[in-house]
């Protein structure tokens, strides 16, 4: 579904990434893991085109990317809920959603995702006149997720979902990313909390001062010696 | 001096302050949108005043007719200048695009101000319409219709563009891009597109601005950065982005100068810059703006 091919990104003259290539399969959930600063959040920017590579190739379903500017991306299909979250924080929740839905294909169809948006965060419901900034960390990251659905994505890019967030709510967030999967939204996600994120994931890619250094399955992972070390805090049996 | 003059200052004040507010508001919705500030704004007020004019003095249609032709002729040169010589800027670091816009305002200022004394002349001019003089009295104060009606006008246009922004889609996708450019883009808003729409309606409010001055006051070519000025203080009194604010901060600031002419005569310009100062000092946030965490 997505094909990264040896993709190079800098920032004027400092260079992140260097030849990264993976490519994610419909319906999967893939993690991007890795120390903070190796450019995890570039991959995913370059993916939804706020970032250009200065070489390599990204397809998404067999279209060159190189051409597509960031709003057609999401009407073709990607949408990436961002580090931090960037909500609108001076606009209601009710506004925030209706942004997600800015696209002609979000639009059509923009009374029933609410629905269903409202469904996996009831809370947003109850919310739909307070002013996004006024929430609380948890309420907003749902209404980031909430917002990314709106425009009926195929492909979904988390970056950090469990952000500042309590381990107890971090749990429902990556409950809920289970469930958006399953629904048939292919996921690609950054996680820190390593172990959170190779427990859900099918894949993962690990990345190293913008260099992707190991992949796998994330079963055989949790017994990577490395990983184990770096990642996890725990010693190899 | 009795109360009556202080009211009929007062009253003449409100007047103009209304349209303070509706120059600022425009000025306001380009730099919430872009980053930038385009200090030409002034100098397309004046266009729209001396569109009006022209819209008068060749074809005598009515000012309050040719409100909107003269605000979408400005519209469309508002879209034009953009594309042709901000747009570029949009990709720059937000300090570097500040700067930058300043130069090109300041530039473009000059260009309009000069091509203004080339068609029409240095000379002051006005519209003056039949019912010019017409007005009512109410408890011994003057009303003049036309300054009435224009307060009134300008009252329509800023509720109309309060609907616009907060009612339909692309308001919202405006307001999304002044909040956060980077994820109303990542919305699958085109930020392109909406920048340019906004500063043409940046100059269309700022052209119907031009023609409420051109009935009720006079326009000349060097009255730009005046305007210029006034919308700037207007805009950080009232916090950046705060459409219903810049009004009521429009009106505070005309009332509070026109009232202060009685006390300190001549220097009742100094007023404003003293309450812009004041309130930067004070308020950065401006007088209806939140406070910025």
């Amino acid at each position: 579904m997505l094909e990264i091919e040896k993709i190079n990104v800098s920032y004027g003259d400092l260079q992140i990434l260097w030849d990264i290539s993976f490519n994610v399969e419909e319906k999967e959930i893939v993690g991007l893991i890795g120390p903070n600063g190796a450019g995890k959040t570039t991959t995913l920017r370059t993916i939804t085109g706020l970032l250009r590579p200065f070489a390599g190739r990204i397809q998404f379903e067999g279209v060159p990317m190189e051409k597509v500017p960031i709003h057609k991306r999401v009407e073709l299909g990607i949408s990436l809920i961002p580090e931090g979250r960037g909500l609108f924080p001076g606009m209601s929740t009710l506004e925030n959603l209706e942004l997600g839905a800015f696209t002609s294909k979000g639009r059509t169809c923009k009374d029933k995702t609410l629905e269903q948006v409202y469904e996996l965060f009831p809370i947003l419901k109850n919310r739909k006149k307070q002013s996004a900034g006024t929430m609380s960390g948890g309420e907003q990251q749902m209404l980031a997720i909430g917002r990314g659905l709106m425009s009926k994505p195929k492909l979904l890019l988390f970056d950090e979902p469990s952000w500042g967030l309590s381990p107890l709510l971090s749990k429902l967030i990556y409950e809920v990313i289970g469930q958006i999967n399953h629904s048939g939204v292919t996921i690609l996600l950054i996680e820190q909390n390593v172990r959170i994120a190779l427990e859900l994931a099918n894949r993962a890619y690990v990345v190293e001062n913008g260099r992707i250094v190991k992949q796998g399955d994330c079963r055989n992972m949790f017994d990577d010696q490395h990983i184990r070390e770096a990642y996890l805090g725990t010693q190899s049996a | 001096m009795n109360l009556q003059v202080w009211a009929q200052s007062f009253i003449f004040g409100i007047f103009v302050g209304g349209l303070y507010g509706l120059a600022a508001v425009g000025l306001s919705l380009v730099f919430g949108v872009m980053k930038m500030l385009n200090v030409a704004h002034g100098e397309l007020l004046m266009l729209g005043g001396y569109a009006t004019f022209c819209f008068f003095s060749f074809y005598h249609i009515d000012p309050f007719l040719s409100l909107l032709p003269s605000a979408f002729i400005l519209f469309l040169i508002g879209m034009g200048l953009y594309k042709g010589l901000f747009s570029p800027l949009a990709k720059l670091h937000e300090e570097v695009k500040i700067k930058n816009s300043l130069l090109i305002g300041f530039g473009l200022s000059l260009i309009f101000h000069n091509l203004a004394i080339q068609l029409w002349t240095a000379d002051e001019k006005s519209v003056s319409v039949l019912y010019s003089g017409w007005g009512f009295s109410l408890f011994g104060l003057r009303f003049p219709f036309i300054r009435f009606a224009g307060l009134l006008l300008a009252t329509i246009v800023i509720f109309a563009l309060h609907q616009f922004l907060t009612k339909t889609y692309f308001g919202k996708a405006i307001r999304a891009t002044t909040e956060n450019w980077e994820s109303a883009s990542l919305m699958g808003i085109n930020i392109e597109k909406t920048s340019m729409v906004s500063f043409g309606l940046g100059a269309a409010l700022a052209a119907m601005a031009g023609t409420i001055v051109s009935v009720g006051y006079a326009i000349y070519p060097a009255m730009g950065l005046g305007w210029t000025l006034k919308a700037l203080i207007v805009v950080v009194l009232a916090g950046l982005g705060n459409i219903g604010g810049a009004f009521v901060a429009g009106v505070l600031l005309g009332a509070v100068e026109s009232v202060s002419t009685l006390v300190v005569g001549p220097y009742m310009q100094v007023v404003g810059l003293m309450i812009f100062l004041l309130v930067l000092e004070l308020r950065p946030q401006g007088l209806f703006g939140k406070s910025m965490g």
